[in-house]
Order: C-alpha cells, then structure tokens, then sequence
C-alpha cells in the first residue's frame, strides 16, 4: 500500500508537470499550427484518464508506456495518414490495419508486460503495464 | 567504377568502341537526379544524359528489349496525399502501355493493406498495359494482414515469393524482403532465401548481367526509418562477382541512385503517393504535396537492355 501511495504521489506529480508542459506547448503550439495543439492536449488527457488511450503518431505509440491495472480496457487511434497495426510480439492480440482515424480496443485481463509493435513499420514499438 | 573495369567488361560483353564511360558527365548530373534524365548502366557502371540528348542518340532497333518497372501502387490509399490513387494508377498504365514493354516489374505494395478486392482492382487495371507478363513481389501491405498467404497464392503460385529467370541473356532476379518483420527490426531476407539465391547464381558466367527486383532497398537508404535490408549485404556479397548487377527497389517513394562497385542501385517513384525525403520529415509517410505538383512526384520507370551493349538504359518518367 505504502508503495503504490508513493506511486501516486509520484504520478501526479509527473501529471502536474505533464500538464504544465503541454500547456506550454499548447500556447506555444497554438500560434503556429492548431493540428498538434489538438493531439498534445489529447495525450495529456489520456494520462488522467480511466479507459487509457494510445495515440499513434508520427510512426510512434505516445504514451509508449501504458500501466493500467488488471481489467482495463486500452484504447489506440491512429492519427497518421497510412495504416499502422497494434500487434502483440508474443502473438497474443493484433488489431487489423487501422487506417487513419480508425480505433482499436483492447481489455487486459491478466497481469504481465505486453510489448507490441507495428507489423507494418517495425521499428514502432511500445508495451502495457498490466499490475 | 575504374576504367580498368570498364575495360574488362567491354572486352568480355564484346562491346564496340561505343562503350566509353564519361566519368565527368555521371558527377555533373548526378545533382539532377530523378528528373529527365537517362541513366545507362553499362558494366555495372551509371552513366546519365539529359533525356532529351539521350532520345536523340537512342539508336531505334538496336535495344533487344525493354522493361518497365511499377511500383508502391498502393490500391484502397484515400489519403490527403492523393485522392485519385486510382486515376494516377490508369495514368501510369497508360505510360507503359505506350512504351510496348517485353514485360513489366512490380516491386510491391500492391495494395494499401490488403483492402478486399484491391488485388482484383490492381491486376485489372494492368490489363490495360497489354503486356505478356507481370512479375510481382510483395510489398508489407500486401502481406502483414496474413503472413503473405493471399498474395503467394495469387503471384507466386503457392510459393515463398522468390524467384529468378532468364531473358535474353540476362539473369532477373525476384526477392521478398517484407514477411516475417520482428518487432525493432527491419526487412530482411531471411536464411533460406539467401541459401537460394546462392545457388541460384552459382552457375552463371561473371559476365551474365543481373537484375535484383525486390520491394525495401537493399542498401542502408535511411535505416532511421526502416529503409533498408538487415540482411542485403549478404544478398549483394554473393552477387560481387558480378560485373553488371542493377538492384531495383520500391518502398520509399522516389528515386534515388546509388553506385558501390559493379553494383548499381535505383528506387522507384510510386504511382500513388509520394514520400518526403530521408530525414526532412518527423516520419515517413504520404506527403501532402499542392495539387498541382504530385503527379510530378508519380512516376514510372523504363528500363532498356541493348544487346551487344551490355547496358541498361534506364529512364524514370513522372505523370505530370
């Protein structure tokens, strides 16, 4: 217990200073160009959220670490122009090829570190925490 | 790329005294690259001339025949980067059927991730092209759905997607660098391919020109972003004693050449949708180009081997 309160003291803190930061992008970002403002203020929302989701974008998974407990349901959209894949490197799920703006969802029901990769550009790689 | 090679090679291909390689004019139009130039590749060596120069040199009846190379057609692609991937494709078509090529190349990407009946659409739209023969080989978006099962069952009659013939006298050569992609890793060719192609070439004449047709380049192009061969060195070892190797690839979505030895290198334009160049872009991918500029980044290739020359005459053409 003592651990995970450490653990949430930790996260939010990493939350405030990921929310500082993006806001700073944001306004940064907001006088330059409006697409990445959108997808910098949807990853930092994706952090506080329950139902966590993965953005893929310019050929990466952001976060490229996700830990959820046990039973969660993780989300991926792809926000790229070309097709990418969310493929487990020990076979155990694959989305199809989602094009762009196409959604993949998929629930964790047992603990462990999951790796996966994109079966299309293989140099994309990313894992779920699962506690 | 020394005389002395140079010379060896006119001797062995019974060349005339038309064989001469200007070192001078390759360098100076190497900057042009990609547009309206000829290349010709004569003892594994390039050669370039502005198009129009070339035509006008260009000896009808003396090229026993010619070739054409598509690629990255990427059949079901409805990006911002080109809504008409069809039409480009009817246009590109259209090109080759005008150049009456022996037989044409496809270097992959057939399709845009195995849509159903993409395969269907490609293949018929290239009935159109008249010609007798259409050697293909994968692209990753042809085969990542399915492990390659339905494109090895439709192009390559069940085999593993390799494969080599003869015409005229030079020796093609088919590899299949897209299946079996691991995670952080790159395309490859894998083991038993290798051992193939070793065999394959092990009872040609040094003097047999070679042409290597395979999707990802197999030279280290922008390995940053997965283009390249993990295993092509190997591939290219046991083809050294070469004099004349031409490796024509896809994937990248424009052309770039490269000399190393008697070992020529060319990408290829797609006919749907253009990349930006290595580096000048977060990623990879369809880039956005003002309307009127992408058919200019589409293209074809026209490839010519004139008997007696050895050469290989290789001419890249935009659609617009």
């Amino acid at each position: 217990m003592a651990n995970q309160r450490i653990e949430t003291t930790k996260t939010w803190t990493r939350r405030c200073l990921f929310t500082g930061a993006g806001l700073a992008v944001m306004l940064m970002a907001a006088t330059l160009f409006a697409a990445p403002s959108d997808e910098r203020a949807e990853t930092t929302r994706t952090r506080s959220d329950a139902r966590p989701q993965v953005v893929i974008s310019h050929h990466k998974f952001s976060p490229a670490i996700v830990n959820v407990p046990v039973g969660t349901t993780v989300t991926w959209v792809n926000r790229d122009d070309e097709p990418h894949t969310v493929t487990s490197t020990m076979q155990l799920f694959t989305s199809p090829g989602l094009d762009s703006g196409e959604v993949y969802r998929q629930t964790f029901t047992k603990p462990g570190t999951y790796v996966y990769f994109c079966t299309l550009h293989p140099l994309m790689t990313a894992q779920v925490v699962v506690k | 790329m020394d005389t002395e090679t140079m010379g060896g090679r006119e001797r062995s291909a019974g060349e005339g005294e038309r064989g001469g390689f200007d070192r001078r004019g390759f360098l100076s139009c190497m900057a042009w690259a990609g547009t309206g130039l000829l290349w010709t590749a004569a003892g594994g060596v390039l050669a370039a001339r502005p198009i129009e120069r070339a035509l006008a040199e260009e000896r009808p009846g003396n090229a026993s025949f010619r070739f054409a190379q598509i690629s990255d057609t990427h059949v079901g692609f409805n990006g911002e980067a080109n809504k008409e991937v069809l039409g480009t494709l009817g246009q590109a078509v259209a090109k080759i059927k005008a150049l009456q090529p022996a037989f044409v190349i496809h270097t992959g990407d057939l399709t845009h991730t195995q849509k159903p009946g993409a395969f269907d659409t490609l293949t018929e739209a290239l009935v159109d092209a008249r010609v007798d023969r259409i050697f293909y080989v994968p692209g990753e978006n042809d085969v990542f759905a399915d492990g390659g099962k339905e494109f090895l069952a439709r192009f390559a009659g069940g085999g593993r997607g390799w494969q080599s013939f003869d015409y005229q006298g030079v020796h093609f050569i088919g590899l299949v660098n897209v299946l079996n992609f691991k995670a952080g890793g790159l395309g490859s060719l894998g083991h038993d391919q290798l051992e193939w192609l070793e065999d394959d070439v092990a009872g040609l004449k040094s003097s047999t020109p070679i042409v290597v047709f395979a999707h990802v380049p197999l030279w280290a192009v922008y390995p940053k972003w997965g283009w390249v061969t993990e295993d092509g060195g190997q591939a290219l070892a046991y083809l050294k004693r070469f004099g004349s190797v031409t490796v024509l690839n896809g994937h990248i979505h424009q052309v770039m050449q490269k000399v190393e030895g008697n070992v020529t290198f060319h990408t290829a334009m797609s006919t749907a949708f253009p990349q930006p160049a290595p580096g000048a872009a977060d990623s990879p991918g369809p880039l956005k180009l003002p309307a009127d500029q992408v058919r200019r980044a589409l293209g074809v290739r026209d490839v010519n081997y004139v008997a007696g020359q050895s050469r290989l005459a290789i001419v890249d053409s935009t659609l617009g």
